[in-house]
């Protein structure tokens, strides 16, 4: 870990217009919290809908995408990463602080309005508040180093990410049962199914299955772009 | 005292080559490096940076590989052409935050010297995105010299530049220099680098053209056959009379350029000897203009030498 990046990553994530972009989903979503309770239709069935669809199917990997990506891609795409690369720092280090800057994004903007949403809703009603924002938050973890390996590698990761996100976790996720069991969406369900009273959240992948999954996408994925970011080349103008 | 070894490099990306079998030493003084765009100036500059590795041959500072090897950013300073930065910093937080990631036991007192050095003391409090470009460029050095490097690579840094920057920039190149470090710089204009490099490296197409200080450069480029375009009041006649001296090779009448081409070999004595024949054979000259002036001409022959 490193403060300066830390500091730097932190300015360039929350400091901008883009935080603004980060504070818009979370704020429908507790919107849409507020408005069901006023109208008296908030209970713990509309909550697990609500959390389950749209927190940790839409907000978490959305916000995954935006933040994994937005914590190291553009610093790549203008070149302004070389002062950080021309420093005796361990590209490791350097993508493990921007991952834990990732994380605390996460936890910010995606994570709490979750939990906020959930007890907003349904209090903590067979724990459902508490075990969305717990799977938000591994789920998202594990979005923010996939889609921050995505974007060591790849100048499109945004795209690459969303065709991720739509086409493989929502479309054929939805239609094929066996995808689902490669998707971080449903390794996240599996966490908080198991965290809330049983038979509430049915999940598809088995807790043994998605713990693992889960542990060895986000630190392959945070070593391969320790690796990747010590390979980068940056291209000169000629 | 440090030296950048390259060691028969090539770099190339699928079929392209940017740098052809270059072997290159450059130790502590100012060294140039001079070439057109494209020629594979920034290329060259990557690999001694690190940031880029090459496909054969070797790049080492002081014996050490520089690919891979974090640790040469102690002893190396990187100016890179690129403008961006972390705009939304001040000066000051930026030079500060590059000291602090070298960790130097000061980063303060580091990254107030380094900007007392390039005189930008005086705006460090405001942000990058409100600098002109030659303040950038001198905050850039400020970064790049804060951990007092042996070695300081520049990429382009007169690009863009008025001539009042340019010549603070040069003065501080110099000093850098005489102060025993490592300094390369590239630029694709001659005078620029001869103003300020003891030592000049061309590089053309990818190829090591030219080596030495800058009157062995100056003098590779004057030396060549030059081709001038004369027009005159009798340019038969001119022509009988300059083919007639050893200082031109060839002399051509061009009918539809109604105009005389002529290609001097021995340049000092071909300009002499114009205006003297012109006046002993009572011609006019109408117009004499050098005819491949461009650079990229001088830089061909040099390459093909």
């Amino acid at each position: 870990m490193n403060a300066t990046v830390a500091a730097i990553t932190w300015r360039a994530m929350v400091g901008r217009r883009r935080a603004l972009l980060l504070l818009a989903l979370p704020f429908v979503l507790l919107a849409f919290a507020a408005t069901l309770r006023l109208a008296g239709v908030a209970d713990a069935g509309s909550a697990r809908i609500v959390l389950g669809a749209f927190a940790l199917g839409t907000l978490v990997p959305l916000l995954g995408l935006i933040i994994g990506t937005g914590v190291i891609g553009p610093e790549i795409d203008d070149g302004s990463i070389v002062y950080l690369l021309s420093k005796p720092v361990s590209r490791l280090s350097i993508v493990l602080t921007k991952l834990a800057v990732a994380t605390a994004c996460i936890v910010l903007f995606a994570v709490l309005p979750t939990l906020l949403a959930g007890l907003l809703m349904a209090g903590n009603d067979r724990g459902l508040a508490v075990g969305y924002a717990a799977g938000g938050l591994v789920g998202g973890v594990a979005y923010c180093a996939l889609f921050l390996l995505l974007g060591v590698i790849s100048r499109h990761a945004v795209v690459i990410g969303l065709l991720y996100a739509l086409l493989w976790e929502t479309l054929i996720g939805g239609y094929v049962p066996g995808a689902r069991t490669l998707s971080v969406q449903q390794w996240a369900v599996s966490l908080t199914s198991s965290l809330v009273d049983e038979g509430t959240v049915h999940a598809d992948v088995r807790l043994a299955a998605a713990v693992p999954l889960l542990v060895v996408v986000t630190v392959g994925a945070t070593v391969l772009a320790g690796q990747r970011l010590r390979s980068l080349t940056l291209a000169g103008e000629d | 005292m440090s030296t950048i070894q390259i060691d028969r490099v090539s770099r190339w990306y699928g079929n392209v080559v940017a740098v052809n079998d270059v072997s290159m030493t450059v130790g502590p003084g100012v060294t140039g490096l001079l070439g057109p765009n494209g020629a594979g100036k920034s290329t060259l500059i990557h690999l001694m940076a690190g940031f880029l590795p090459a496909s054969s041959g070797s790049v080492t500072l002081d014996g050490a590989a520089v690919w891979h090897n974090e640790g040469v950013y102690r002893r190396i300073g990187l100016v890179p052409e690129r403008e961006a930065m972390y705009d939304f910093m001040t000066g000051w937080q930026f030079t500060l935050a590059n000291a602090t990631l070298h960790g130097l036991p000061d980063p303060g007192a580091a990254a107030t010297r380094a900007l007392d050095t390039v005189e930008m003391a005086f705006a460090k409090d405001r942000r990058l995105e409100t600098y002109s470009k030659g303040m950038k460029q001198r905050v850039k050095m400020a970064a790049a010299l804060v951990h007092d490097p042996a070695v300081l690579l520049l990429d382009e840094p007169f690009n863009g530049m008025d001539p009042r920057q340019r010549l603070q920039l040069m003065a501080l190149i110099r000093r850098m220099g005489a102060d025993g470090r490592t300094v390369l710089f590239s630029s694709h204009i001659l005078e620029e680098v001869e103003q300020v490099a003891s030592h000049i490296e061309v590089v053309v197409a990818g190829r090591h053209a030219a080596s030495g200080d800058f009157r062995a450069i100056r003098r590779l480029m004057i030396d060549r056959p030059h081709m001038f375009l004369i027009r005159s009041s009798d340019d038969r006649e001119l022509a009988a009379a300059l083919i007639a001296d050893g200082s031109t090779a060839a002399v051509e009448l061009d009918a539809r350029e109604r105009a005389l081409r002529v290609q001097a070999v021995d340049f000092q004595r071909f300009v002499a000897l114009l205006p003297r024949l012109a006046r002993e054979h009572g011609l006019r000259l109408y117009e004499v203009s050098p005819s491949d002036e461009s650079l990229e001409s001088v830089f061909s022959y040099l390459v093909a030498t």
